[in-house]
């Protein structure tokens, strides 16, 4: 932090993978360099908050995200398996992922469906940024320019979670639409994100909303069949609790692993309304890697696939 | 075989795979020799180059597409500490222009700019960090002018303010009466194919080393695909006779025709004969994608008419390529594009008109496929809209009208060589088709989308299509095309130590391979040492059109006839017995029974055998500017895909699953190399049918980088089952025929062809973008 201090315009740098390429690029010439990867205790990660949150440290990789942490975090691991190649995982970080703040960043939709928040410090002391006020412009974050980011908090999965990303290549592409989804089954909340559709990595509300609301609708009219949206939960001791009870986290997680399609519990209606929903959240625009309207129509197709995912591990779990 | 040469001429040189105790000899799978120093980081690419004290160049580029220069003004940059010179227009000490047919690009801008990215000033300085500050302190005045940007303005050769009014060569094949032939048909079918720029996308960006000499020349370490034109063109522009100007052959790292062009040669050689320090080049990712030529985007209006039964009748072609601001070759890209304009079809009536054209986009020139991937990419799509209209299936309607021996081109030519054209096709038919997948089991790296995870299956119907594309190798038109090597045969240890020195540059397609592996076929040798390439040896031609092996076997081969002539005359000398009954065996000299009558060290003792020879192909003949006739070509080559894709038609999404590829090659010199050919160059025409595209508007490259201009990678990468034929070629070394280009050229079609099988959709441009595929319209926002 003193560093950090006492060179305001070093540019800190983690995995590199953002920063070298802007320097390669000639568009960033930073004086300094403050390297972060030997800060102490920056490469971990630890459950807090009584085992409800994650805290994953600033310097840890793509690929450790992947292999420790996608059984709590399974929308953020799923995000960072679509992120670059194996070397760019084994470089990049969440940190300088948010600290560039470009509306394509993959771990961000993931961040927000889940209601992350981004811890930072500086001499000043630290303090926590709500992941709904990160994100303030194109490639601009709430990040003061003397601070450094710590560490991100990510609350534990208690349901489904979805990631979904669409690109022109079948892998190492940027997004031209992302989308995540958290069915926060504990707290009866839903949450979403989206990517490179907008200035910043957006939040589909009306989505969000409309989709709580027919689950506890849902939910209301089935419990005496005990199948309903927050059964899962409530029956096995509590949602995610159930998971850090009974098994260790860091197993594989289902997102990705294809399964059987079970009906949609809330019916095809629903899912392309929530579509539909999600992509209105969006403002996009055309530019080389795909139009806007495209991106709109990819959203909602995105956003209904999650939706059935999610449903149908919902489905699952109960 | 029939090779002549200047300093002998040989009939007759013996085709034998020679003895039996040659390892990786012809015909083998022998190892790179830069293979291991490539995998472990060894190998001294371009851009590794160095020298003491070098220097480094940088070169200021136009931010416009269009701009009169009105003044430049450098004072500032040469002030900079660390700059060495800042050099323009005023300091070229010789032709201003080069180029490789016609001398109209300039070797730094003098009077306007006519695309973006064109050099007009160059620095050097003792750190490449200075030398950027620098250009960004020199001060160019210019007069943005509105670029020219529509290649069917200027195709009128009206267009002011561009070279010949916009028109770079218009060529016309007439063949039968396509009237006729149009009223007789009893099925017409018409179609408009697009193509965009495709970028060489090579790894290796351009680079080089220039070294000043005592004596006033300059000795040019540089990546690039032929040496001697490259001397000429730098020699011209320096003003230095070709004996001051001395270019040797650093790593390539790719080039796929994008090197053909000259590109950092003169600026390092001015910079480093101002200077008379050496200098370095090495040009920026982005700056790459300025820095060379691309594929001509394309526009091909197709008409075909065939009888019910399915015979081609009649076809007519129009074809538009894009050249950009500056010749390059697009002369003969569009004469290449032409000739093969009509399909590996026998068809009697034929017109195709062809234009290249000047704008002021990106200079287009040599992609591997050289004007016939455009071509056939065109002829291909409308071959499956033809079928369609027949309701044939669209193998069989290639079946039926494939070209065979003897048949008439649209030039007049009769095909000679093999062509099995027939047993490509019947390949293809027969492979079986992969299995179905299983979506919902399978890793989602298999599935459309990769592992963006878009689907479990949803959406996703998959889609067969087949193509295939003929081109001619090596140069055609009536060049003298000549290519000369020097063998040397020296006793090192006992053993006999063959020294194989050619100008042929490698870039990657394996040339210096074969040309060991040549040496010890034909001199049975183990110990093949190959020297640097250079311009003091007389020429090779180019690492293009498919004609370097070809070439270089049959000067390497008749050097070492050459050589073993003169070893076995020595060895009669010696034995005092007539040379005709002996035979060269590596170490050994035999009779023709296998008996050992003396070792070759005994005869050479200290001194050495040498011997250049020069190969030239078989005579060629321009085709006639109005109707396009003439025996053209050397030889042709053949290939043919089958793709399997599988496409989510929601999100447009693609993963193509197989790509099935068979080609007759004449003789598989080495096998691996082969494979690795066919493999590359089919991935490459992948790329281009599904995401390799220079976007670019208003004549400004809006992606100029590895983020947006996307390769293939593994994962879009299928298994590629293949079938290699070798029908000897009568007249090459050894039967073989050129192999880098043709599976460039029927790849994007096939996968077209399958994308359109797969969707319905008539997809009339290519690389196709997922907003293109996306067959159901989603209910919210209409696209269709
Ligand atoms: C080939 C390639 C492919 C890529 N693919 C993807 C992709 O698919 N999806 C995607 O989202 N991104 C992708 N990226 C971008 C990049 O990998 C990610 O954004 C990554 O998360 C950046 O992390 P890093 O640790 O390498 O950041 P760095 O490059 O080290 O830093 C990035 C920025 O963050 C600042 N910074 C770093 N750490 C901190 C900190 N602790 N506190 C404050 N500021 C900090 C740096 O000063 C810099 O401005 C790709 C990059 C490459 C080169």
């Amino acid at each position: 932090m003193l560093l950090r201090s006492q060179y305001p315009d070093a540019s800190p740098i983690c995995g590199g993978t953002d920063l070298m390429v802007d320097v390669n690029f000639g568009r960033a010439r930073p004086p300094t360099l403050l390297d972060l990867t030997s800060v102490e205790d920056i490469d971990s990660w630890e459950l807090i908050d009584d085992g409800r949150t994650v805290r994953i440290g600033a310097g840890m990789s793509y690929t450790r995200i992947i292999d420790e942490v996608s059984g709590p975090c399974p929308a953020l691991a799923q995000a960072a398996r679509t992120i670059g190649s194996p070397q760019i995982r084994n470089r990049g970080t969440v940190a300088g992922n948010l600290a560039t703040a470009s509306p394509a960043g993959d771990s961000h939709p993931a961040l927000l469906a889940c209601w992350a928040q981004v811890e930072v410090e500086s001499v000043r002391g630290p303090r926590l940024i709500d992941i709904d006020d990160f994100f303030v412009g194109p490639k601009r974050s709430a990040l003061e320019p003397d601070e450094l980011i710590r560490a991100v908090r990510v609350p534990a999965a208690t349901g489904p979670q979805q990631f979904a990303k669409v690109g022109p290549r079948n892998a190492m592409v940027i997004a031209t639409v992302s989308f995540a989804l958290n069915l926060d089954a504990a707290a009866g909340r839903v949450g979403t994100g989206i990517g490179s559709a907008g200035p910043t990595p957006l939040r589909a509300r009306a989505a969000e909303q409309m989709l709580e609301d027919v689950l506890a609708d849902r939910q209301t009219s089935a419990t005496q069949e005990a199948g309903g949206w927050q059964t899962s939960a409530t029956q096995k001791a509590g949602g995610w609790r159930r998971g850090t009870a009974d098994r260790q986290w860091g197993e594989a997680p289902s997102v990705g692993r294809p399964r059987r399609q079970d009906p949609p519990a809330v019916g095809d209606r629903v899912a392309r309304e929530f579509g539909a929903l999600v992509a209105e959240a969006a403002s996009p625009i055309d530019d080389v890697r795909g139009s806007a309207q495209y991106r709109r129509h990819a959203l909602s197709v995105l956003a209904r696939r999650c939706l059935n995912w999610a449903l149908a591990d919902l489905e699952a779990d109960a | 075989m029939t090779v002549t040469g200047p300093t002998m001429t040989v009939t007759e040189t013996p085709t034998r795979t020679a003895t039996p105790s040659v390892v990786d000899g012809v015909g083998a799978s022998a190892a790179r020799p830069d293979g291991l120093p490539k995998v472990d980081g060894s190998f001294i690419y371009s851009s590794d180059e160095y020298h003491d004290g070098s220097l480094w160049g940088v070169t200021l580029r136009s931010p416009h597409p269009r701009a009169r220069i009105l003044g430049i003004d450098t004072s500032q940059a040469e002030g900079l500490d660390g700059v060495r010179c800042v050099l323009t227009h005023r300091d070229v000490p010789g032709s201003r222009t080069y180029g490789m047919k016609v001398y109209d690009q300039p070797v730094l801008a003098f009077d306007e700019v006519r695309y973006q990215g064109e050099p007009v000033a160059v620095v050097a300085a003792t750190h490449p960090e200075i030398a950027r500050r620098a250009c960004d302190l020199i001060v160019v005045d210019y007069e943005e002018l509105v670029p020219d940007t529509d290649p069917e303005m200027s195709l009128t050769g009206q267009v002011e303010g561009l070279f010949g009014g916009g028109l770079a060569r218009h060529i016309k094949i007439r063949h039968g009466d396509v009237g006729a032939a149009r009223a007789a048909a009893d099925v017409v079918i018409e179609g408009r194919y697009e193509l965009g720029t495709q970028d060489p996308a090579f790894l290796g960006p351009e680079s080089g080393l220039a070294v000043p000499l005592g004596d006033g020349g300059v000795e040019l370490y540089v990546s690039c695909q032929n040496l001697h034109l490259d001397q000429q063109q730098v020699a011209d522009c320096l003003d230095l006779p070709l004996d001051k100007v001395r270019l040797v052959l650093s790593g390539v790292g790719g080039a796929f025709g994008g090197k053909e062009d000259l590109n950092v040669h003169i600026h390092a050689c001015m910079l480093a004969l101002r200077t008379a320090r050496p200098v370095r080049m090495v040009y920026s990712r982005e700056e790459s994608f300025f820095g060379h030529v691309h594929r001509h985007p394309a526009i091909a209006d197709i008409e075909l008419g065939a009888s019910r039964d399915g015979r081609l009748v009649f076809s007519k072609v129009r074809l538009v390529l894009d050249g950009g601001a500056y010749t390059s070759t697009s002369q003969v890209v569009i004469a290449n594009g032409c000739y093969f304009a009509a399909g590996a079809y026998d068809v009697a009536n034929v017109e195709i008109d062809g234009f290249a054209t000047y704008t002021n986009n990106p200079p287009c020139g040599a992609m591997r496929g050289f004007g016939a991937v455009q071509s056939c990419y065109a002829i291909e799509s409308a071959m499956d809209r033809l079928a369609a209209a027949l309701d044939m299936h669209p193998l069989e309607l290639r079946m039926r009208n494939a070209i065979s021996e003897g048949d008439l081109l649209p030039t007049g030519q009769p095909v000679d060589g093999p062509a099995p054209v027939q047993e490509i096709l019947a390949y293809l038919r027969d492979l079986p088709l992969p299995p179905d997948a299983d979506h919902e089991a399978a890793d989602m790296r298999a599935r459309p989308g990769g592992v963006g995870n878009v689907t479990r299956g949803e959406g996703i119907r998959r889609g067969v299509g087949y193509a295939l594309g003929m081109k001619a190798i090596g140069f055609s038109g009536g060049m003298d095309d000549t290519c000369t090597a020097r063998v040397t045969v020296w006793i090192r240890d006992g053993e006999p130590v063959a020294e194989v020195y050619c100008a042929g540059p490698e870039l990657g397609q394996g040339v210096v391979t074969l040309e060991a592996q040549i040496a010890r076929s034909e001199l049975g040798v183990r110990t093949v040492e190959l020297r640097d390439k250079d311009t003091d040896i007389e020429e090779s031609g180019a690492s293009s059109a498919s004609r370097q092996s070809w070439m270089t076997a049959g000067a390497v081969a008749g050097a070492c006839g050459l050589v073993r002539d003169e070893i076995l005359a020595r060895a009669a000398a010696y034995l005092g017995r007539p040379a005709a009954g002996l035979v060269l065996d590596g170490r050994e000299i035999r009779d023709q029974d296998g008996q050992r009558l003396v070792s070759v060290a005994d005869v050479l003792g200290p001194e050495s055998v040498s011997h250049p020879f020069t190969y030239r192909h078989r005579p060629t003949e321009p085709v006639d500017p109005e109707r396009g006739q003439g025996n053209a070509h050397i030889a042709f080559a053949y290939a043919a895909h089958r793709a399997v894709v599988d496409v989510d038609i929601e999100l447009g999404l693609v993963r193509v699953v197989e790509m099935a590829t068979a080609q007759d090659v004449g003789k598989a010199m080495n096998p691996a190399g082969v494979e690795g050919q066919i493999e590359g160059g089919t991935v490459q025409g992948l790329g281009l049918a599904v995401m390799e595209e220079l976007q670019i508007t208003g004549g400004r490259i809006r992606n100029p980088s590895f983020t947006d201009y996307l390769i293939p990678t593994m994962l879009d990468v299928p298994p590629m089952p293949m079938k290699i034929f070798e029908f000897p070629h009568p007249d090459s070394p050894y039967g073989l025929n050129g192999v880098g280009e043709p599976p460039n050229l029927s790849s994007t079609p096939a996968v077209l062809n399958a994308l359109r099988n797969a969707t319905g959709l008539e997809l009339p441009r290519a690389p196709v973008r997922p907003s293109d595929l996306v067959v159901e319209p989603s209910v919210q926002t209409g696209i269709a």
